[in-house]
Parts: C-alpha cells; structure tokens; sequence
C-alpha cells in the first residue's frame, strides 16, 4: 500500500524524500507504517491517561474531606470503576503497544512491523471500543459501577452498561492479541540476519515474553466476559448461584487473566528502565542474560499465582498455603532484576537527564511497591490488608511510579529520536521534581490509612481518615496538573527546540541510534546484517 | 542564611509535629484483641523491618552509586556486565528470607483455617453466629438462640452523610461507625460465624479480630474468633457491594458472659413481644408512625425518604402503579422482591409487623392515595 501511495505522489510530483503520504486520511488512517502506528497509539494512549486522570480527580476531590461534598456514591463507583478500565486498557496497555510499534522495528534491524495492516486494524478498533465504553457515562443508569474486577453479582446489576461493556472489553482484547501476534511475528521472523535472540535489547526481549501473555490470557479474559453476557442477557447462569452457578469461578477465572495482566503492564517496563539506566550509567546493563530469565520466570509465574488475589474469599487452606507460597517465589527474579539495575548504575559513570530521573526514581518507587507486595502476600496478614487503602497504594505504586514512570522516561529519551528536537531539559527536571514529590504525597499516606483501616472503594468514610486522605487529595491534583505540564513539554518539543543528533545521548546504543533525527518515515529497507557492536547490550558484550 | 535555617527548622519540626498527631488517628495496623489479630500484627512489624533493611541496603547501595559514580565527578566507567557469584548470592539470600517469614505465616494460617488446641485436638466452638450480608445492612442469626435482627447504619449518620445534608460530619462521634443494633458477643468464648450473602457478595471485616471474610451469596463460609477484652470493636463491609458500599459498617459489643446471658434474655423477651402483636389489630396511626420509621431506616436508602426513587435504577413509590394499586400485589413484591433488580424480598429480613406498617406508610404518605392499612396478620397469611 505505502509501495503504491509512493508511486502516487511521485506522479503527482510531491516527492518527499521520506515518502510520508500526504493528507489526513491517508497519512493516519490508512496508514500501515510502524512509525505513524506508533504515534497513534501514544498520542492516544495519552489522551486516554487524561480522561482516567481526569476521573482520578472526581475520586480525590470527594475524598478531599469527609462527608458527600460533590457526587452522589453511585457515580462515585462509576468513576472508580471507569477510572481503572481506561488506565489500564486504554493508558498503560496502548501507551507500551506504541512504544512496541516504534522502536522493536528500529532496535532489530527491521523495516517495519511483520503485519502491517493488521498493525492499522489493531489501532483503530480502540478508538471505538472507548468511544463505547465511555459513552455507558451518558445512559440511563450509568456507566458501569462495580469495580474494574467486574464481579458478578454486582456488575449484572448494572442493566443496560453490562452489554456496552463486555463488548468494548472485547474489542480491547482483539485489538491487544492482533497486537501481540504482530509483535511476536515481528520479533521471530524479521530481525536482522546476524541478530539472535540473545543479541536483542532488553526491551525487545521483554516485548516477546509479554506478547506471549497476552495471547495467553486476553481470550481467558473474553470468556469470563461473556459468560457474564449470557447470565445478563440469556439466562444462562454460570455466576449466578441461585441456578447452581458459582460467582467465585468468575474470580478464578478473571484473576487467572487479571494476574498476567498486571505483568503485561510491568514487563515492557523493565525492558524500557533495562534501555535507559545503562546509556546514562555509560556501562553495560548488569546480568544481561539472567534479566532475560528473571523476566520469563516472572511471567511463568504470573500464571500461577492468580488466587492471591482472592484469600478472604475462603479457599481451602492447601489452596491458600500454596498461592502464598507461589505469590512469594516472585520476589526473587523482581530482586534480581532491581539488583541488577543497581549493579548496572555501580561504578558506572552516572549523568541525571530526565530519562535517567525517571527511571532512578522508577527503582527507588516500584521496589517500595514490591515490599508491599510481599507482605500482601502473607495470607493470614492478607486478611487485614486486603481490600483496603494499603492494597490501593501497592498498586499504585507499581502500575504510576512502575509503569507510567517507565512510560515517561521512555518518552524522554525516545523523543529526540521521534520528533529530531530535544526537549527542554530544564521543564523535564521541573516535571521530574514535581511529579516526584506530589506521587508520593499522593499515594505514600495511602498506606497508613489502609493499615488503619479504610477499605477501598468507598466514597466517604469515619473522620479518624481525614488527614492523610486530605494530604493524598492534595498530592493528587499537584500530581494531575504536573501531567499537563508534561503536554507542554511534549507540545514545545515536537513544534521545536534544538536539533537532535542520531546519537542523541552520549552513552546510548543500539541500532535505534544509527538512523537520523527524527528517524525516517522507512528505515532498515535493505536486508541485510547489521553491525553487532552498535546493538544494545546483549551476549556480544 | 539564617532565614533559611529557620525556616528549615519549622519545616522539619511541622512535619513531626503531624507525625505525632497523626499517630492518634491511626497509621499502623491495629494489634486488635484476638490470638489472632496480635499473630497478624505480629507478622506484619516483621515483614515490615525485613521490607526497610533490605531497602536500606538497595537504596544505600543506588545513593553511594549516585553521589560517587557520577560523570560530574570524573568517574571513569568500568565495563564489568556480569558477575555469577553476586547473582547467585542475590538469588539465594531472597530465597532465605522468604523460608523465614513463610514459617511463620504458615502456623498462623492453620489456626486460623484448622484452630487446634494445645493438645493438638480439634478446637471445640462455643456458639455460632451466623452472618448475612444484604445490599447494605448486615443480618445476625444466632443460631443455638434463634435470635436473629438486622444491623444498619445509624439513622444520625445516615442523614448526615446525604449529599448536601448541612451536618458537619466531624461533630458525629464514630462517623459512618455507628449502628442501630451491634452485634454483641460474650468475651472468652470460642464463636463460629458462617457467613453468607442475599445479593451480592459482601466482605465482614472488624480489624482488631484480625481477619475478613466474603460473605457470598450461595455459599457459606467459616471464619472464628475468641474475643480477650470487652469493649466496642467497629469495622466495614470490605468488599464493593453496590451504591452504599461505604455506608454498612459493622460494631461489635464483647461483653462479660453474663451480660451476654442477660442481654440474651432481654432480646427473647422482645421477640415474643413481637411475635404477639403481628395478631393483634393495629391502628392506623400506629401503623404510620412504625412505618415511617421502618422506611426511612429499609427503604429510603434507594427510593429515598420523599419517595421519588433514583429511576431507572430504584423506582419512584410517589405515584407508583403498585402502591397505588391492590395491596396484594404490593405486599408480594416486598415479600419476594423482584428477581434481576436491586429490590431485595424483605420477607427473611423484616418482622410481619415491620412490612405492614412501612407498605401502610407508603401508601398513606408521598400524595399516594391508596388510603388503606395493611394489617401484620395479612402480611403473615401472605407469607405462609
């Protein structure tokens, strides 16, 4: 297609010597290049970090105080509820995918990505499934309101929003298992030749193992969603105990999606800090080979360690030994992999660009969240955590300053590279500082406030609560306004600001800083072998 | 300079200032009052201290890495990118750590699923207690009494926490912590509760017991405690169970044997009271001014106290076909409920007398003009 909008233009005599398409349509929606998929799906995943931010913020301004200052508590649920599904499907998941589609490409020697069209179809089905999503907020009754866990009973109480969300949930799904195949034919079938497995950055390597989970349990995730259809709408009761159903199964099964899924969000990550700490540190990443184990030993795991979620659900004490027992093995490839970002900065010869900010605060940030997770899970202390504000710190501690950290550091120091300009150091040091202080603000006394007490997901609660939720009110909104800052930012350097090299960074390699600044519409078209000392990392090392 | 100091100085002392404080509102778990809460509790500090050593360590390690390895300081970059017995070391010694902490947690965990005696035997239970969650109340049946009644928010509370009530939440003593009918149970005493839901699936959770538990509709599930000291022990529904989620809490009252003993009498008492006058003929008046009561604690949580409903969700009752209509129809439908909707049957909830006197009511109040009494003895002919 690209072959034949080329042959267009020369006729019409645009040529451009990097052959983008010309006009709208054809530029962004028929476009089937790597690099153009890649912005769509990062403008879009941004856009989606907004709304969900945007709802964030309803959630922390009623929580500002006790007492129902501003929403009713049925909208208040709808906010979390809606607030997590577009972070999660439509932020953190489409934001790694557009990281995926730009750099797997340019960091293997490929020429764009093996599946193009499919590439296009898998982008553009998500625009609509949140379209759809969102729209249940202007229904009669309301969006949907029973957690993003979408627990039955509960969520079949949602009339007319149930359907509206099991189908967006599963053109969510189509769209990230067209984007896994894509990403695993790609990764198999189009490095360059001299490439091997073990040649590869980190981030590609992290890619491939998530790409794998994916196909593995967004089906898993399908199915569970669709039997709550047909208990909703076809009287079939698989959840529904009153005709000898069982709403616990839909726990199992959601959680045997919902546990990978929580690594699909983290993984990527890893892959991204794994880029970044080495060019800043000019020392090669630590343990090369034992992070590409830890990282499918992680992902192993995550396949059998989903009841963790569920231990006041009342399993049978083998059960709850054995996830617990399970759930902790995870602790040891996640501590080889921060030991070894460690060992990676030791010695090395350090600088503090934003990327680098964003990835040491990364370390420092996603470990305190994994120490949580340990002690989460210890199934009789579960008890007490569970379901609580503690709970709601962990997580957020791993998927904001874990995987949206990573996502802002990956923007940093890809940006150069995409847009030719680099960004204003100054205003990133600034975003850095600001974000910093006010996540932790926002999310640290979250912690107490679970151990004292306060369960999640409710929209008001006992005044013993009311400082620290007020402090986490105020670190939220900070928070929120410095990810609006970063627009900015991002805005200024894509409409400016100084040239980049191809090198752009003193200490980076790998192949993606071989071609100019910003990279050409086509890059890698001839196959052919590259050269293995320019790639990064790796068992060339 | 000084200036800063200063201002520094405030800075710091502010902020302990606030620790303190904040230490009175709780920021740790809570030892609690059962075997198993202080295990829990236990547990958790030394989890803790483990979790802060190895951060110093890691973090210690990044910040020395950071301040001396820096290009800033002309530090020259080593090229070493692997090292098998520093792997190995940070592979076993995690591994190390976890066999200790999991120790621990695996006795905790039998007692708590299996509780045995020092002796080894089967730990016998004293009572049972069985719990039931409703979309948003909880219900106590105690088993070998049959007693049994229904737990809701306070009615202060309730009013207050409405949207736009004027009430300044922080002059409510235990805000959103208060109940019309705690659970009150005798100190010592081994208690079994076997918890299950109507609607959907509900959590009961009292920290300083240490433990929750779902309460899931078509199952029952088993939790224990033995209660040490009498006191007043407040907890939340844990588990998101619709609209008014946050407003089920939970009290328990452990009191001395025979308080209990007495407390006991006195709740049978009152229950054959009641039992009589479900026969007895009520007037009008007396059915309205019950109902009024009834309702607003039952019923105005969904169709609100002025009967206007949140439609399409929860029906508007002012001008409402059925309680307009035939009183039959009305009676079944709370009875029963209506299957697919939030509408729950009050029948295994309510008293006869209770149903009578808040359908009396609906259809008397809101501009309805039914202007019929429903008598207890209908609701109890309709029932059997």
């Amino acid at each position: 297609m690209s072959q034949d909008i080329t042959h267009d233009e020369v006729a019409h005599g645009h040529h451009d010597h990097d052959h983008k398409p010309k006009g709208f349509v054809k530029r962004w929606l028929m476009t089937t290049n790597h690099k153009d998929i890649g912005t769509l799906y990062l403008v879009f995943a941004f856009a989606m970090f907004i709304l969900g931010g945007a709802m964030a913020m309803i959630i922390r301004l009623e929580l500002f105080q006790p007492g129902l200052q501003f929403v009713e508590p049925a909208f208040f649920n709808q906010m979390t509820t809606m607030h997590a599904l577009i972070m999660v499907f439509g932020a953190v998941m489409p934001a790694f995918v557009g990281l995926a589609n730009w750099m797997i490409p340019l960091m293997i020697g490929a020429p764009d990505m093996a599946l193009p069209r499919m590439n296009n179809w898998s982008f553009w089905i998500l625009p609509f499934a949140f379209t759809m999503l969102s729209a249940t907020l202007f229904m009669p009754g309301g969006a949907p309101a029973g957690g993003w866990t979408m627990y039955p009973p509960l969520v079949l109480q949602g009339g007319h929003n149930v359907g509206f969300l099991v189908f967006s949930v599963h053109m969510m799904g189509i769209s990230s298992i067209m984007g896994a195949i894509n990403v695993i034919a790609t990764i198999m079938n189009m490095r360059a030749p001299n490439v091997g497995y073990l040649n590869m950055p980190l981030f590609v390597w992290t890619w491939l193992i998530t790409a794998f989970l994916l196909i593995a349990v967004m089906p898993v995730l399908a199915g569970a969603v669709t039997m709550l259809l047909t208990d909703r709408y076809f009287d079939t009761s698989f959840f529904n105990a009153a005709g000898g159903g069982d709403p616990v199964l839909f726990q199992h099964i959601f959680w045997f999606f919902g546990h990978p899924e929580v690594y699909i969000m983290i993984l990527p990550a890893f892959g991204v800090i794994s880029e970044i700490i080495p060019t800043f540190a000019r020392k090669p990443l630590f343990g090369y080979v034992s992070m590409v184990y830890a990282t499918a030993g992680i992902a192993f795991l995550s396949f059998i360690v989903w009841a963790h979620h569920m231990f006041s659900v009342g399993m049978p004490l083998g059960g709850s030994l054995y996830f617990m027992y399970a759930t902790m093995m995870i602790a040891v490839p996640t501590g080889v992999k921060i030991f070894n970002w460690v060992a990676t900065m030791w010695r090395g010869s350090m600088t503090f660009e934003t990327p680098m900010l964003f990835s040491l605060a990364f370390v420092v940030l996603f470990t305190i969240g994994g120490f949580s997770g340990v002690m989460m899970a210890l199934a009789p202390v579960d008890l007490q955590y569970h379901d609580t504000y503690f709970i709601v710190a962990h997580f957020h501690y791993v998927l904001v300053t874990g995987a949206v950290y990573a996502l802002i550091a990956g923007a940093y120091y890809w940006l150069p590279k995409w847009s030719g300009h680099m960004y204003n150091e100054r205003l990133g040091k600034i975003h850095f500082w600001w974000s910093t202080i006010s996540v932790n603000v926002l999310f640290f006394p979250q912690h107490f406030l679970g151990l004292a007490g306060m369960p999640r997901r409710i929209p008001d609660y006992s005044t013993q609560f009311a400082e620290f939720n007020m402090m986490s009110s105020i670190g939220g909104f900070a928070f929120g306004l410095a990810q609006v800052f970063f627009i900015y930012i991002v805005w200024k350097t894509v409409k400016g600001g100084d040239k980049a090299t191809a090198q752009v960074w003193e200490g980076a390699k790998g192949l993606e800083w071989t071609v100019p600044s910003p990279a050409p519409h086509h890059t890698f078209e001839e196959f052919g072998p590259v050269d293995l000392d320019k790639m990064a990392h790796g068992k060339n090392h | 300079m000084k200036k800063v100091q200063l201002k520094f100085m405030m800075l710091i002392g502010g902020l302990l200032a606030s620790t303190i404080a904040a230490a009175e509102y709780g920021m740790n778990l809570r030892k609690g009052v059962t075997e198993f809460s202080e295990t829990a509790y236990g547990m958790h500090t030394f989890t803790l201290w483990i979790c802060i050593f190895i951060g110093i360590a890691v973090f210690g390690a990044m910040i020395v890495s950071i301040f001396k390895h820096r290009k800033s300081k002309g530090y020259n970059p080593e090229q070493f990118s692997h090292s098998t017995t520093a792997e190995v070391i940070w592979t076993i010694i995690p591994i190390l750590i976890l066999i200790v902490i999991a120790i621990p947690a695996t006795t905790a965990l039998i007692q708590m699923e299996n509780p045995t005696t020092e002796e080894g035997k089967r730990l016998p239970m004293d009572m049972t207690i069985k719990i039931t969650g409703y979309q948003w109340k909880w219900k106590y049946d105690y088993m070998d009494e049959g007693i049994s009644f229904i737990s809701s928010l306070a009615r202060e509370h309730n009013i207050a926490r409405q949207k736009g009530s004027g009430i300044d939440v922080s002059t409510i003593e235990n805000y959103l912590l208060e109940v019309d009918n705690p659970l009150v149970i005798p100190v010592d005493t081994n208690i079994r509760f076997l918890l299950t839901a109507d609607d959907v699936i509900h959590a009961w959770w009292v920290p300083d017991f240490g433990w929750k538990r779902d309460a899931i509709p078509g199952f029952v599930n088993e939790a224990w405690t033995n209660v040490k000291t009498p006191g007043t022990y407040r907890g939340q529904c844990a588990e998101l169970c619709g609209k008014d989620h946050g407003f089920m809490p939970i009290v328990v009252e452990a009191v001395s044997k025979e308080d209990y003993a007495k407390w006991m009498a006195d709740q049978k008492g009152e229950q054959e009271t009641e039992t009589q006058m479900v026969d007895v003929e009520w007037t009008k008046e007396q059915l309205m001014a019950k109902g009024e009561a009834v309702y607003n604690t039952q019923c105005a949580t969904c169709h609100l106290p002025t009967g206007a409903g949140m439609p399409p969700a929860f029906p508007a009752l002012a001008g409402s076909e059925v309680v307009n209509g035939p009183a039959s129809a009305q009676i079944d439908l709370v009875l029963n409920g209506k299957p697919g909707t939030a509408m729950q049957g009050f029948g295994a909830i309510l008293s006869e007398t209770d149903i009578a006197a808040a359908i009396t009511y609906t259809r008397n109040s809101f501009d309805n003009t039914a202007g019929d009494v429903v008598q207890p003895a209908t609701v109890k002919s309709m029932k059997q």
